[in-house]
């Protein structure tokens, strides 16, 4: 294995390690080290993508991790198509958003303890991304959890921010159960858990079935799904979609870079790579689908009414995320995959802007403090507006392409939920258009509403922060033109490289029809755009006015359906009242600390009795000697 | 002829005088006497066996229990002139000092 594949990984985890020990002392300078390495790890994950796209496919393991019994695990890695396109995703993200932050954090408390979490974070993805084997994915997935909750919990003096890092870190858990008893039984079943071994023998999956509350269950769907509960959690899918919203606590590069483009698609990433087990499970196929859909459209909802700019790219991230399930869903991986990576530059695009305009206006977050900043920050602007054409699906940028391509292939698809899919992901295409234009117009356009002293302190990010959102979007506009579907004159190559990976499904549709779909798609973000031009350019009293009149449903979108709500009521607060009386009165006082605090207080009790046998009396010590002799004499003639 | 058990009674009674006045008797003097007395009759016991089972062994084990009885004579009666010039009393029931 070539060692420029093995410094993917091992150039950030040097660098968190030796930023963490000598950060403190390099003070202000604490961003350079892990700088240059990502961009080094960025290197080579270059010459990895070309020695792939030159047909050589590496998958060797390193190091023996784990022998026990049965069950042998390595340290290995697998760099093919899919985990090509990952590494580039991961490296280049990574590196400007490190670039960015040396402009975005300056001056906060911990520059070098963020710049460390961000290493370590790169490590864990990388990891996750190369493993050759489903534990060495688990423990990139539970290491990026891990940096997440580091990251997100940044400002831990703040309670939100530490409450939120703490959401992320437990909401995640309920997947990750799934998910580790997946593991399981792909393990009894294959007893292996490399990815090589367990997708040539899936085919042994078939028609096996398994007794679950006394229903046979296939077991090939059974084990999709449980791995798809683990993508559901890390993927902030609903049900379990409650802490990316809150994860904005945490500071916006960490959004752009974890909460975005990255860490968040690796629920994505899992279901590609395990295509092998998803293809045997029409069941879970529909409900991947479905749920996709279900996602895309509330999430969309939800950032219609936003306020806080953050929590609106949030959303719309969540929304994004279904489309990829949504494409993986109906089978079409290398769709699902492509959105992944053109959403990665217009997502994080969108939030670094996000990141300039709250640098501008002085960690200000409220949309209804903002307007105007178009003069004020050009080049945040441009980059903003081009991030939201693409992810708007204006024909030509990137999200264009990949989100036409899913919509294709959900609509292509026989599953029973393409259609439906399709269906709803046009109009969330149509919904997508609208918030994403309406935060653009709100605080780009219009009257400034911000106070006269944040007025006076507007200014535009320094290069450090605008040059990276330059590279951005270039990546916004042209990373689809990897896959410019034929019936625009392209040859998808994108498909075709990953292929050999993912497949790819046969479209019947004929070419009218695709025209006719793309039509539509274009049209329904066209329609996003125009909308939010009426509402917020022409007619600003419109949307008061509207959310009057549509008071229930604005309140309810306002307050994100309350499933926060729900679940603080059905299992948040039940959980702690049983901890409280239960594990606390019960198990803790009474059980663990009656035996840990009555032991020693027996044994104190026994010693001050036995203490006053040493009287001090030499005479008494001489009568128990005596006593104790003639027992001894006593028991020997008994016996 | 003296049997035997003659010998082993006399010992057995000086054994049990050294004993009762061992613990009876707070003067440490006193005290010494009686643990000579419980070793004089341990010593009679095994010349007595020694002679009967005509085996030398027993009067060889005396001379060492003579010797270390000297030497414990000269150490203890050490202690007890120390314990006098520190507390000018020998009475066992004044020196209680060392308790848990």
């Amino acid at each position: 294995m070539p060692a420029s594949l093995l410094a993917i990984p091992l150039l950030p985890l040097a660098s968190f390690v030796l930023t963490l020990l000598l950060g403190k002392r390099m003070g202000t300078r604490a961003h350079w080290l892990p700088i240059v390495t990502v961009l080094l790890s960025f290197g080579c994950a270059l010459a990895a993508f070309f020695r792939v796209q030159s047909g050589v496919i590496v998958n060797q393991d390193v190091y023996t991790w784990i022998q026990s019994g049965s069950l042998s695990v390595s340290v290995g890695f697998l760099v093919d198509q899919l985990t090509a396109v990952m590494l580039i995703v991961v490296t280049s993200v990574s590196s400007l958003v490190h670039i960015y932050s040396v402009g975005y954090m300056k001056g906060e408390a911990g520059y070098y303890r963020f710049f460390a979490y961000l290493s370590l974070f790169t490590f864990s993805m990388l990891m996750l991304v190369l493993g050759n084997n489903f534990l060495q994915l688990f423990f990139g997935w539970e290491a990026v959890g891990l940096s997440s909750y580091l990251l997100i919990g940044f400002y831990y003096e703040k309670k939100s921010a530490a409450d939120a890092g703490k959401k992320a870190f437990i909401v995640n858990r309920f997947g990750d159960f799934g998910f580790i008893l997946g593991l399981f039984l792909i393990f009894t079943q294959f007893g292996s858990l490399h990815y090589q071994e367990v997708f040539s023998r899936v085919g042994e999956l078939e028609g096996q079935t398994m007794a679950l509350f006394g229903n046979p269950v296939g077991l090939a769907t059974l084990i999709a799904l449980l791995l798809f509960c683990g993508a559901i959690g890390k993927s902030a899918q609903m049900p379990l979609h409650v802490w990316l919203p809150d994860a904005m606590e945490g500071p916006t590069p960490v959004s752009a870079l974890i909460h975005a483009a990255t860490m968040v698609t690796a629920g994505v990433f899992l279901v590609a790579r395990c295509n092998p087990i998803f293809a045997l499970s029409p069941f879970a196929l529909n409900l991947i689908t479905v749920l996709g859909a279900v996602t895309a459209l509330f999430a969309a909802t939800i950032a219609l009414v936003q306020t806080d700019i953050k929590r609106v790219v949030a959303y719309s991230t969540v929304s994004q995320l279904a489309y990829m399930f949504i494409g993986c869903g109906v089978g079409a991986y290398s769709a699902g995959i492509f959105h992944l990576f053109t959403h990665a530059f217009f997502k994080a695009l969108l939030f670094l802007g996000c990141g300039s305009v709250i640098l501008g206006m002085h960690h200000e977050q409220d949309v209804r403090a903002m307007g105007g900043l178009k003069h004020k920050m050009p080049i945040t602007y441009w980059t903003f507006l081009l991030a939201s054409l693409s992810i708007a699906g204006v024909p030509g940028l990137a999200g264009f392409f990949s989100k036409d391509e899913i919509l294709l292939m959900a609509f292509n698809t026989e599953l029973a939920a393409g259609k439906f899919a399709w269906a709803i992901g046009t109009l969330v295409a149509f919904m997508t258009a609208f918030y994403s234009f309406r935060l653009l117009f709100l605080i780009f356009h219009g009257e400034f509403r911000g106070s006269e002293e944040q007025r006076h302190h507007l200014h535009e990010s320094p290069a450090v922060v605008t040059w990276p959102l330059v590279l951005l979007a270039i990546g916004a506009v042209a990373a689809g033109w990897f896959g410019v579907p034929a019936i625009l004159g392209g040859d998808n190559h994108w498909a075709h490289f990953l292929e050999p990976v993912l497949g790819h499904p046969h479209v019947h549709v004929s070419g009218t029809t695709e025209a006719l779909l793309m039509g539509g798609s274009i049209l329904a973000g066209v329609c996003g755009i125009g909308l939010a031009f009426y509402l917020y350019r022409l007619k600003p009293h419109l949307p008061g006015l509207l959310a009057e009149r549509l008071a229930f449903g604005y309140r309810l979108v306002l307050n994100k359906y309350y499933v926060d709500e729900l679940y603080d009521a059905a299992i948040v607060r039940p959980t702690l009242a049983f901890s409280r009386r239960v594990v606390l009165r019960i198990v803790d006082l009474a059980c663990i600390e009656g035996v840990v605090n009555g032991l020693p207080r027996t044994i104190g009790s026994f010693a001050e009795r036995l203490r006053r046998l040493q009287d001090g009396q030499v005479s008494h010590y001489l009568a128990w000697m005596g006593g104790g002799a003639l027992a001894l004499v006593v028991v020997l003639l008994v016996k | 002829m003296i049997p035997l058990s003659w010998y082993m009674a006399l010992a057995a009674i000086l054994f049990c005088i050294g004993v009762c006045g061992f613990l009876t008797r707070r003067n440490v003097i006193i005290m010494f006497l009686s643990i000579e007395l419980m070793l004089n009759g341990v010593n009679l016991n095994l010349v007595a066996l020694s002679h009967f089972l005509d085996s030398v062994r027993g009067q060889a084990f005396t001379f060492f229990i003579i010797t270390v009885a000297a030497a414990e004579a000269a150490i203890g009666l050490g202690i007890a002139i120390a314990l006098y010039r520190s507390r000018l009393s020998v009475h066992v029931d004044t020196i209680n000092h060392l308790k848990g």
